[in-house]
């Protein structure tokens, strides 16, 4: 099953805690974030790495759409 | 191993080394003692230049505060990461900074004085940053009930050119001086407001730190903030690359003097250097950031955080003007009650705009 999480639009820290939550919960499998900063773009990824999680990044129109996954 | 631990973090520890030595440097060179940069008391000179406040000590448009704006633009501009946005809660952005500039002129200094002080040798400092890791944890109690002040919205890009504008404004009336019959535009003759290092020198330093501060995201209250929310030693390494390196620095600029009483613009009244930072802590962590980072996301076209920035200049005025700072003699007459007033306001915000209303109405 595919997760999705749309952080567009909400300030820092509260994209990077709400994937962290959603990855403590799902331990493995695929999260598709919606993010349209930098800043949360950066968290996430530093985040999810260290927690040993593989991310791929897609740029469209000015924002990212991540997709962590192990 | 730790050769990974420093390339992930090298730009990060540079940034934090660069302010570190770049505000000292600043003192060196004129700027007001352990205030090589502070973004609370520089806010609160600009405050009483545009005759906010008449505390004729504390007035200077401080180049500090504009450069910071345009480095970060100039960032956000050339790695396009310019976006304008607004829209999430701004009133209550702009009340969270006025009550973080009452706490910052409590303690007498932002998150960024509280460690420069300390590098200076000033151990009220200490109680200073006791205080602002309380407030910060406050804050993430918060955080991790679902507090939340809304998504922002996209919007028109010269939303986001305002905060810049403005800057720019200032910067004209630091460079022409015009004198209104009213006596604005106020500069100080005394005290710390009349002490400054050369007007291009400390814009162009400032400059590269609001350009490097973009890049990197740095920022003293996310630092502290992610280690206990997120366990991301990350930011808190550029927060302890700046202390260190401004210890470093003082110590061979000769101005590293320890000690606790007769420190430069400070008190040593420590339940109030403790509790104003509380205030403070507590007011950046509701508004997601410390007051560096709001001028750099104000850089980037993030109005929201502007607001906040333009919540802080008036809370200056309003605190000398209603004798809630702090002198070196110690906290102004209302400087204690106001600190408690601001928290109960931090906390019925942090309250209602969390799960936690919620889950009382339920029960």
């Amino acid at each position: 099953m595919e997760h999705k999480i749309d952080t567009r639009g909400l300030s820092c820290p509260l994209p990077v805690v709400a994937v962290r939550n959603k990855l403590l919960e799902m331990k493995k499998g695929i999260l598709e974030v919606l993010v349209d900063t930098g800043t949360s773009k950066d968290n996430i990824t530093r985040m999810a790495t260290s927690a040993g999680w593989k991310v791929e990044i897609r740029e469209e129109s000015e924002e990212y759409l991540m997709v962590i996954s192990k | 191993m730790l050769k990974e631990f420093f390339s992930f973090r090298k730009y990060i520890i540079f940034t934090g080394v660069f302010i570190g030595i770049s505000a000292t440097v600043l003192q060196k060179l004129g700027n007001p003692p352990n205030m090589g940069i502070c973004v609370a008391c520089m806010e609160r000179d600009i405050a009483g230049a545009l005759g906010l406040h008449r505390a004729e000590v504390v007035q200077y448009i401080r180049p500090e505060i504009i450069g910071f704006v345009f480095g970060s633009l100039i960032a956000a501009l050339v790695f396009k990461e310019f976006k304008a946005r607004s829209g999430s809660a701004p009133l209550v952005r702009f009340v969270l900074g006025f009550l973080a500039m009452i706490g910052a002129l409590v303690f007498l200094g932002c998150p960024w004085r509280a460690l420069l002080r300390l590098a200076g040798g000033d151990g009220n400092a200490i109680f200073g940053l006791a205080g602002l890791v309380v407030g910060i944890w406050v804050g993430i109690f918060f955080i991790r009930s679902g507090y939340n002040l809304g998504r922002n919205q996209r919007t028109y890009p010269l939303v986001g050119w305002i905060m810049p504008l403005i800057m720019m404004g200032l910067f004209l009336l630091l460079l022409f001086r015009p004198q209104l019959p009213s006596g604005a535009v106020f500069f100080s003759s005394q005290g710390p407001g009349s002490q400054h290092a050369p007007l291009f020198i400390a814009l162009l330093v400032a400059m590269v730190i609001g350009f490097l501060a973009q890049r990197t995201r740095f920022c003293t209250v996310a630092a502290v903030r992610d280690v206990i929310l997120i366990k991301d030693t990350y930011l808190f390494t550029g927060v302890i690359s700046l202390l260190l390196a401004a210890l470093v620095s003082n110590l061979i600029l000769k101005q590293f003097q320890p000690g606790f009483q007769n420190q430069p613009i400070a008190h040593a009244n420590q339940w109030w250097n403790l509790g104003g930072m509380v205030l403070a802590g507590l007011a950046f962590t509701l508004a997601g950031g410390c007051p560096g980072r709001q001028l750099f996301l104000s850089g980037e076209g993030d109005a929201d955080a502007a607001v906040f920035v333009l919540g802080m200049i008036v809370g200056a005025g309003f605190a000398h003007n209603f004798d809630t700072a702090s002198s070196p003699k110690g906290p102004g007459l209302w400087g204690p009650a106001s600190v408690i007033v601001g928290l109960i306001i931090c906390l019925v915000i942090g309250f209602s705009m969390s799960d936690l209303r919620q889950k009382r109405k339920e029960a």
